[in-house]
């Protein structure tokens, strides 16, 4: 993609040209466990739920005092913290929204990300200093829709998933406002916001953290002809579906870089620490290697193996690169399971005896052949020998959710490293 | 008490003649570059003799300007509302801020209804895009009626609401159903099929039918069952709510000017003669239910039922 003409991206240093203007990398971050993860394995910023007001009612969501323990975390590290506010609220939810708001402001969060203008004008009056983005709820998808925004003062706004990257070059071109797009994550289907399937179908609504997927589902097509039904979907055929492959952008981040792209956001406030430590170290990588090195970049094939280590769906470059065709759907198949099992979290090292103690994150045994990867230091397998529980007791396998297990390592481990093994 | 406007979405410049003799008191009408989900196209000249002949009998053109926009015909909006003034259509329906922008570049001053569909569910944002240029919004399906007369009191708005006929429950910008053809190696359906608006899709379990068809706007899933309430007129006409529309997409002309017919008798009698309305609003519904196709029940959409999140 050619580049915006625009200085303020490269400079040249030494004869050579390098990126100055690193967009954020942002990362989900359903618990404050995530939010550590997040962080520490390369985030640039977390966007977070609290208790309310949020599209994911079923993520763990985070109380006033997790949000506070979470941007003082986070500010260590340089790090970032936005809060999803991005429900359309009903009447009923006005209520109690100026004491919320005013809250997230006394925890120092950085901005909300926002689609109803309710939430925006409040958080103005309220929490004057938080930041507001608007979210990809709205829909945003001209230039002069982005224009409309900046006037009305946001400092950010997230596009919608159906913006094409030749789309966000005109925005960026006419509009002088931080954009913020999708990299990388489930995707919806349907214009974000613009989705009642789930109310009609189980009563839950959609655009206030309900959805149930019903995208997922298969349904059969039937035409109607002079009120007589005929099947086009036959027997034996794969059933109507409308599920779309997951989102990968990693050959795009140097096309996004070029563009002026603000932030690189991940999505997946549902999504274990395992799937987050992974997806954020790989794009931490890709962009820290295309910022100091832009004209001898390559994708390297170890971060694509590295995305399928968590992914649950097959993936695809949707709207960045043009409209997606029928080979960026799912059809006949629902998902894919991941190449590796997230196997455990270190929790300790011991340097005189390389003894690593490991908080069990699922099964395995002595004489698996594991691999452990961190934010600080080169993946590495190899068989796991004597395993022990904590008080010294020789273990035929680590079967129990979340027990304390002791084994010796061939290279030093850190906390917050993880185990996985592959399947 | 004030009669409530009834709003029509007719399909073409002579249905409009029979709307008016049905009662209708106003029409949305335009064309799917601009406008979502419309019940037939009309081309510049027929959005010109649409408003010639409602105006004739005093009766009100909004044209639909409420797509999702992407930058290529976001840069055209400036001359479509211009000509929608000079048409003298009586508003523009909008739910991108870049019609409003447009509106404001090249229509300053013309009347806007913010229509966004699924994201219109509260006063005060109701009351935010008033402040920012628009007359009137046009409510959530998705919402309870106590939800509606609440908004009402509190909007400085007018207010219309949808009492009648199927709802959008999904728009994607992907071509879905030319996907599927293509999945299944059926690339002549893809041709065959162009514009069909008689595909449904059946879910089993809760053994609903959902209309789904594609245009220049994408993909559209349809609700399973057009809402009616029009035996249940009474609240929101007591609580002045400004527009009751019937959305006749993806039905037939005869169907939708039956439909006027029987809200025009419906409102008139709840306004004129309320006791009447009651005795006669069972033989309304009856007779509404009358008119439904078999696969279609009609049911009161969300003004009863509560959801959950």
């Amino acid at each position: 993609m050619e580049a915006l003409k625009n200085d303020s991206i490269s400079t040249i240093v030494d004869g050579k040209r390098v990126i100055v203007k690193k967009p954020e990398l942002l990362a989900p971050a359903g618990t404050l466990e995530k939010l550590k993860i997040a962080v520490r394995y390369g985030a640039d910023a977390v966007y977070i739920g609290g208790q309310e007001y949020g599209l994911r009612s079923n993520a763990g969501n985070f109380t006033f005092d997790e949000m506070k323990e979470g941007v003082e975390f986070a500010r260590q590290y340089g790090a970032k913290v936005y809060v999803t506010t991005n429900i359309f609220a009903h009447n009923e939810n006005i209520d109690g929204l100026e004491d919320y708001l005013r809250g997230l402001g006394e925890v120092g969060v950085n901005g909300i990300i926002v689609a109803d203008p309710l939430i925006i004008e409040t958080c103005r009056r309220v929490a004057p200093n938080v930041e507001v983005h608007l979210s990809t709820q709205q829909s945003l998808s001209n230039w002069r829709a982005v224009q409309y925004w900046k006037e009305e003062g946001l400092d950010r706004v997230v596009l919608a998933r159906e913006t094409t990257g030749e789309e966000m070059r005109l925005m960026k071109e006419k509009v002088d406002i931080e954009i913020e797009t999708f990299i990388h994550g489930a995707m919806c289907i349907a214009y974000s916001g613009r989705c009642v399937l789930s109310n009609h179908m189980t009563a839950r609504d959609s655009n206030r953290g309900g959805c149930c997927q019903s995208c997922r589902w298969d349904y059969n097509l039937v035409e109607m002809e002079d009120g007589i039904e005929s099947a086009i979907t036959q027997e034996g055929d794969s059933p109507f579906a409308m599920s779309p492959k997951d989102l990968r952008l990693v050959q795009s981040i140097p096309g996004m870089i070029e563009l002026g792209i603000d932030s690189l956001k991940i999505e997946g406030r549902m999504k274990s620490i395992h799937y987050i430590a992974t997806v954020v170290s790989v794009y931490r990588k890709v962009i820290d290697a295309y910022c100091a090195d832009p004209e001898n970049f390559k994708i390297q094939p170890e971060w694509l193996e590295e995305l399928e280590k968590c992914a649950n769906r097959p993936a695809a470059p949707a709207f960045f690169e043009g409209t997606p065709g029928a080979d960026e759907q799912l059809f006949g198949v629902h998902g894919k399971k991941a190449s590796h099992d997230f196997t455990g979290l270190v929790v300790d090292y011991d340097e005189d005896t390389q003894i690593v103690t490991l908080q069990q994150r699922n099964f395995f045994r002595p004489g698996d052949t594991v691999e452990f990867f961190g934010p600080n230091m080169d993946t590495f397998t190899q068989v796991v020998g004597t395993v022990v529980d904590e008080d010294g007791n020789e273990l035929d396998a680590a079967r129990h959710p979340l027990q304390i297990v002791q084994f010796k390592v061939d290279r030093p481990v850190s906390k917050d490293d993880m185990m996985r093994k592959g399947l | 008490m004030k009669k409530p406007e009834l709003l029509v979405t007719p399909g073409s410049v002579n249905e409009i003649e029979r709307q008016i003799e049905a009662g209708a008191d106003a029409f949305i009408i335009g064309e799917q570059r601009y406008g979502l989900r419309l019940a037939g196209e009309f081309s510049r000249e027929e959005i010109k003799e649409a408003v010639t002949l409602a105006h004739e009998h005093g009766k009100k053109v909004y044209v639909a300007v409420n797509a999702i926009f992407h930058n290529k015909i976001a840069d055209e909006l400036d001359e479509y509302v211009q000509f929608v003034k000079e048409a003298g259509a009586d508003a523009i329906v909008f739910g991108d801020p870049a019609v409003l922008m447009a509106v404001r570049a090249a229509a300053p001053g013309f009347s806007l209804h913010w229509s966004p569909e699924t994201i219109a569910t509260n006063w005060y944002t109701a009351n935010y895009w008033g402040k920012r240029g628009a007359v009137r919004a046009v409510l959530a399906r998705e919402l309870s009626m106590d939800a509606v007369i609440e908004t009402k009191e509190n909007a400085e708005v007018a207010i219309e609401v949808q009492v009648h006929g199927m709802t959008c429950m999904f728009q994607s910008k992907r071509p879905l159903l030319g996907h599927y053809f293509e999945y299944m190696g059926k690339n002549m359906e893809i041709e065959k099929r162009q514009g069909a608006q008689n595909m449904l899709l059946h879910d089993e379990e809760r053994n609903n039918k959902y209309p789904i068809y594609e245009d220049q706007n994408g993909t559209h899933i349809m609700s399973p069952n057009d809402m009616c309430i029009i035996d249940e007129l009474q609240d929101m006409i007591e609580a002045e709510i400004d527009s009751f529309k019937i959305d006749g997409v993806l039905q037939t002309e005869d169907y939708r000017v039956a439909v006027t017919k029987l809200y025009r008798k419906a409102i008139d009698l709840c306004v004129e003669n309320p006791d009447q309305y009651e005795e006669e609003k069972e033989a309304l519904l009856e007779a509404a239910e009358a008119l439904q196709q078999d696969h279609r029940p009609l049911d009161s959409g969300f003004f009863f039922k509560e959801t959950v999140y």
